[in-house]
């Protein structure tokens, strides 16, 4: 650091000076990821104090991947949601899709990977349909969307036949959900991640130095670096415990897929995570997404297409979308003509859980994914308890309402001109 | 004295069967303040619009820096130097003030945004600026008061090299305290040597930051005086069509 700034920039002080200000903002309102946290660690403490299955090592990864669908598809609907729009359709979107996989595979099964990218030029397509309508005709995407949510069904029904259902046969993609890694896979991808993670705080900071900017003193990146640590060994070594202890399988059961090692899926829902959220945090794009999602007028006035980013950011949230659909089917096994109905409006709730605004412009893609495995875990949870479907929904609601008022005071204190 | 920026001669403007601007003269000069005032309906807006490049005028020849040009498009002004800093200010709340300052216009270093150097470029644009009341750059808009907002939309016409700036009514919204911080501002702005056009309807605030006071009244410029070399109720004669047509200069 060479000479003083006139202006303060956010990054000067001590590290203690640092977490001031931050437990600061706290206070004032600015909670983050808090209240996702907080609701994770309280459902978790509650389910493996209710059921003595929930904390073992099966249920938790089967947790973790039971998640994974719904992670993608909140990250799909929070590209759209940060524009102040809504896509109601992105999961019959890749029900439709995955019809159409599963439907191809059935006359030329040896060209899945091509019925795959058919699938996804679909969901590519009906993105640019509905981006269209919203940007260039003036159709709100709330009303879009829905007339797409109903007609998708039929779609669905129409290609799937009268059966009404279709299995994958595609073991490569079965694999998604169902397989394991080797063991020091899962630390690799940890090392990975932490790597990743200190490589980018470096060159930023690196750039700050080259630009005369106060820096953050390094120990809150090596906080950083540990949590994440943490945390990630903790997930690794879960998935690396035998799950065939104790577990619920029994090895002669026909379904019985390995036990041990990180999910498949995993490093997919990581990489992709941090492909979105490089893109929204540091590109351009990203910036104006923000921008168009805060004040629409403002960002055309200082010259950034606005219909635009609107389409692009429908193009991604259905192209995404048909990520999580592959997860889905993958899961699952089969589609159904119907598949993905109901999954959407669970994503809108992660999406809220996890304190992105429906407002526009407001939350991080991270947060959002936060909200998901929330969701998820009270899915999960209440379905060890043997709660009743009806009852499921009911308390699924009920965190939606409670995390949207939790985040609507703490915006009100923080000076409520979201409320305006 | 150095040359004139902006001369508009003999500009017209009509809407339908309405005539806006009837023939209007104006001179504009870098690192003076000129006050545009006049009652609501005599044109200002119109006048301003077509500096911006947003309604472009039907006759009449601007002159920028001497040259003849036809501004019929916002990009076109931007490039030549002029910038808008509107009413409605148009900040996005949601992001932070250096954000704002380069609102698509951002810079890049290896695909990614260069935020460090923008950063740089911020706090030294409001440093230029003798800005001092905001307690970090890295604030979100939404936190800032609106004197501080106003600052913010000044400072970002800066970092864009203008070498015009014109501010719509920028103390309206404004208490006594951040009125005098926004003047302090206008009057930073032009001592830099850039030209600045402000429209108020607060005679006070003009008196106490303008070199020049442009009038219209009914779509024609009545007069143009130095503000050295009048006083408010002249200038209250002029606006209300008490005073008849003087152009000086
Ligand atoms: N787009 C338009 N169409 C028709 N009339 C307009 C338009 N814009 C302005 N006018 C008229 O032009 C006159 C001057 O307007 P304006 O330039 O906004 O005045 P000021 O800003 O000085 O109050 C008003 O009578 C207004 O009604
Ligand atoms: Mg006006």
């Amino acid at each position: 650091m060479s000479e003083k700034l006139a202006l303060n920039t956010g990054h000067e002080g001590t590290t203690r000076d640092q977490l001031a200000s931050y437990f600061s903002r706290l206070k004032a309102g600015d909670m983050g990821p808090l209240p996702a946290v907080g609701a994770a660690v309280l459902l978790m403490a509650l389910f493996s104090l209710l059921s003595n299955v929930f904390l073992t090592p099966i249920n938790l990864t089967n947790l973790l991947v039971q998640s994974a669908t719904l992670i993608m598809l909140t990250s799909a609907l929070v590209f759209v949601i940060l524009l102040a729009e809504i896509d109601l359709s992105a999961g019959v979107t890749f029900g439709t899709g995955m019809a159409i996989f599963v439907k191809l595979n059935q006359s030329s099964p040896n060209t899945w990977i091509l019925n795959l990218l058919l699938a996804f030029v679909f969901g590519f397509a009906v993105g640019w349909f509905m981006g269209f309508f919203v940007a260039k005709i003036g159709v709100p995407s709330f009303v879009i969307s829905l007339a797409l949510y109903l007609a998708f069904p039929g779609v669905m029904l129409i290609i799937l036949g009268e059966g009404g259902i279709l299995t994958l046969q595609v073991p490569e993609v079965m694999a998604i959900m169902n397989g394991t890694m080797p063991l020091w896979a899962g630390w690799l991808l940890l090392a990975l991640c932490l790597a990743a993670t200190a490589a980018m705080s470096l060159w930023d900071r690196a750039r700050r130095l080259k630009a005369n900017l106060p820096v953050r003193p390094l120990p809150l990146l090596g906080m950083k670096l540990g949590g994440v640590a943490v945390i990630g060994a903790v997930i690794v070594q879960i998935c690396n415990i035998d799950r065939r202890q104790g577990g619920l399988l029994s090895a002669t059961d026909p379904n019985y897929h390995p036990i041990q090692g990180m999910p498949i899926v995993v490093p997919f829902v990581v990489v992709i995570l941090f492909i979105c959220t490089f893109m929204l945090d540091r590109t351009r794009f990203g910036r104006h997404l923000y921008a168009v999602g805060g004040n629409p007028e403002a960002a055309r006035r200082a010259g950034i297409k606005v219909a635009k980013i609107r389409m692009t950011a429908f193009i991604i949230c259905s192209t995404l979308a048909m990520i999580a659909g592959v997860f889905n089917v993958s899961r699952i096994g089969n589609v159904e003509s119907g598949a993905g109905k109901s999954i959407v409006l669970e994503g809108v709730a992660a999406a809220v859980v996890g304190g992105v605004s429906l407002f526009g412009g407001r939350g991080r893609l991270a947060y959002a994914a936060l909200g998901a495995f929330v969701i998820s875990t009270i899915d999960n949870g209440l379905g060890l308890l043997g709660v009743p479907a009806g009852l499921n929904f009911i308390i699924t609601g009920s965190v939606l309402l409670i995390a949207a008022t939790i985040d609507a005071l703490a915006r009100k204190r923080a000076g409520g001109t979201l409320l305006r | 004295m150095s040359a004139p920026v902006i001369q508009l001669t003999g500009i017209t403007k009509s809407f339908g069967p309405v005539d806006v601007l009837k023939g209007v003269n104006l001179v504009v000069n870098p690192g003076k303040v000129t006050a545009l005032v006049g009652d609501n309906g005599a044109g200002k807006s119109t006048l301003i619009k077509g500096l911006a490049g947003v309604q472009p005028y039907d006759q009449g020849t601007v002159l920028f820096e001497g040259k003849e040009v036809h501004l019929t498009t916002p990009r076109q002004a931007s490039a030549l130097g002029i910038e808008v800093v509107y009413q409605d200010l148009a900040l996005c709340e949601n992001l932070d003030i250096v954000q704002n300052m380069f609102l698509g216009r951002e810079e890049l270093s290896q695909l990614t945004l260069d935020e460090s150097n923008m950063e740089f470029a911020a706090v030294k644009a409001l440093e230029s600026l003798s800005v001092k009341t905001v307690k970090s750059v890295r604030q979100k808009v939404s936190s800032l008061s609106g004197g501080q907002r106003q600052t913010v939309a000044i400072a970002r016409t800066v970092l864009r090299d203008a070498k015009v700036v014109i501010l719509d009514e920028p103390t309206a919204a404004l208490g006594v305290a951040q009125t005098e911080q926004v003047l302090n501002l206008v009057r930073r702005l032009a001592d830099k040597g850039i030209a600045v056009i402000i429209i108020s309807h607060n005679l006070i605030d003009v008196f106490k930051v303008a070199d020049d006071i442009a009038v219209l009244y009914l779509g024609n410029m009545v007069a143009q005086l130095k503000t050295s070399e009048t006083n408010h109720n002249d200038v209250i004669g002029y606006i209300t069509g008490i005073k008849g047509s003087k152009e000086t200069k």
